[in-house]
């Protein structure tokens, strides 16, 4: 019996050593990538304000260390959160907060516009990003997905679950449709729909019946309510049919509740 | 009775076209707009200030607005020691990525691997052993909720400051030990420092917490490990 966990243990091995390299491999192409980036374009901007304020590092609490007087120009190197890394024409650089961002100009003298990851961000996005826990058929349940959407009320979304239980343990990885009643409401209503697989892997008893991958397809509703800032709490209620190659179908229960951002 | 029905039928039809320029036309709306206008004019010219001296006539630039990279995402490698309960103390080591939503949460993914030493039963045991080779193999993964508690500066020496934040972390996951995998709570603390904008040192303490019943009796392990790893800002 544990001879057979022994050998399934062997891909999970290789996939971390694979997902290591990639990671080796991203960094060494970041490092090439950042000098390659230097001539590249940047955003130019004007200050309107009396001034505005350079702060040594991307939060409220560092020291304000410059001030760009109004009618000079800025360039905006990079965002990181809330803090935009800008340049001045004297070649000095520092963070500048997203609000103070939106007062200045652009060329034509329209106002710069940021997406500042507030409510009116809450209600129309295009990505989402969430973990949630929760209860798989009286499995443990780890999950996470990824939302992309078309507007305001339809996404769609990835999830990929992995549960934990007494009789067998197993991953789902889920591809559908989520329709959000009013992405106005700060708490709303949404509904969901989609297909997938269920791997299973049940534990060794007397008898050890062998792995299994079937399709699934699930229905689900549930609630999201905006927190702060780009957070929103979400509880999601699915059921899986299961498209066994036994005689009958499975259904499986799903409750889950997470913690997700929208960017 | 006939010319009746169709009397009928008329006014049935016409009542509700009564009501047709209450309604908002898309072509109503235009012609009203373009009715209004040649007034407002008329009233400008007459009772006003005095007509403006130079006609600016500059023809509006056409400004394209750049991307702007966000570099919210961390993606790196560490490497450390990992106090295995009951089962001494491994190297560990892992890729992590993390995502910063504002300037003080961020979440961060973490798969890591060590391999577990032997118990002491099975060290004076002699020749037992309770696991085979494969099943010491101790592989996890984590999804936490990162909060940059005391972000601040570090100072090295006169005209070296560098960024710097201490971070909390807290989140779920699940970890592959001993032939079965485990849902884990994982916690614990961290350093980061900023060299240049995008590189970011880490120090962290974590603690994986799960219930195991590998030696006889069901009980809650912690698995401590402290880490050092580098990760690119992109």
């Amino acid at each position: 019996m544990l001879s057979i966990s022994t050998i399934r243990s062997i891909p999970l091995f290789r996939s971390t050593s694979a997902l290591v390299a990639t990671a080796l491999l991203t960094l060494a192409g970041f490092a090439a990538g950042v000098t390659r980036g230097a001539d590249k374009e940047l955003q130019q901007l004007f200050i309107a304000e009396p001034y505005l304020e350079l702060h040594e590092g991307p939060g409220r609490g560092y020291a304000v260390t410059q001030v760009v007087p109004r009618g000079d120009a800025i360039d905006v190197l990079y965002r990181r959160t809330e803090w935009f890394r800008v340049r001045t024409q004297r070649g000095v650089e520092g963070w500048a907060y997203q609000r103070d961002m939106t007062r200045t100009l652009l060329a034509d003298g329209t106002a710069f516009s940021v997406d500042l990851g507030d409510r009116a961000g809450y209600t129309s996005h295009k990505w989402e990003l969430g973990v949630s826990g929760g209860d798989f058929s009286g499995a443990t349940l780890i999950s996470m997905y990824l939302s992309r959407a078309f507007n305001e009320q339809l996404a769609l979304e990835v999830t990929a679950s992995q549960y934990l239980g007494n009789a067998s343990n197993g991953y789902t990885l889920d591809v559908g449709l989520t329709h959000v009643f009013r992405p106005d409401w700060r708490l709303s209503p949404f509904v969901s729909l989609g297909t997938g697989f269920l791997h299973v892997q049940p534990k060794g008893t007397l008898v050890l019946p062998e792995d299994r991958s079937d399709q699934t397809a699930y229905v689900g509703a549930g609630l999201r309510y905006y927190w702060t800032r780009r957070f929103f709490i979400r509880g999601e209620y699915r059921t899986h049919y299961v498209f066994t190659s036994r005689n009958e179908n499975e259904e499986i229960d799903e409750w889950k509740l997470g913690l997700a951002f929208f960017f | 009775m006939e010319t009746r029905a169709r009397v009928l039928l008329l006014t049935a039809l016409l009542l509700p076209l009564t009501g047709c320029a209450s309604l908002h036309w898309p072509w109503s709306k235009d012609r009203q707009a373009a009715a209004e206008e040649p007034v407002a004019v008329e009233t400008d010219e007459t009772a006003s200030a005095p007509p403006s001296v130079i006609e600016p006539e500059v023809a509006r630039r056409k400004v394209k607005v750049a991307k702007i990279d966000s570099e919210n995402i961390e993606i790196g490698a560490y490497f450390g020691a990992l106090s295995i309960e009951d089962f001494g103390t491994g190297n560990v080591y892992g890729v992590r990525a993390a995502y910063h939503v504002t300037e003080d949460f961020f979440f961060e993914a973490n798969v890591g691997k060590s391999k577990a030493g032997e118990t002491s039963y099975e060290t004076l045991g002699g020749d037992v052993q309770l696991l085979t080779d494969a099943e010491r193999r101790f592989t996890y993964y984590s999804l936490s909720l990162g909060y940059n508690l005391f972000p601040g500066e570090v100072y090295i020496g006169r005209g070296l400051a560098m960024n710097s934040a201490l971070y909390l972390l807290g989140g779920i996951g699940s970890t592959k030990f001993a032939g079965d995998q485990h849902f884990t709570v994982n916690f614990g603390a961290g350093y980061r420092v900023l060299p240049t904008d995008w590189l970011a040192i880490h120090i962290d303490v974590q603690d994986l917490v799960f219930q195991s019943d590998l030696l006889g009796k069901d009980k809650l392990t912690n698995n401590i490990g402290a880490y050092i790893g580098a990760t690119a800002f992109f």
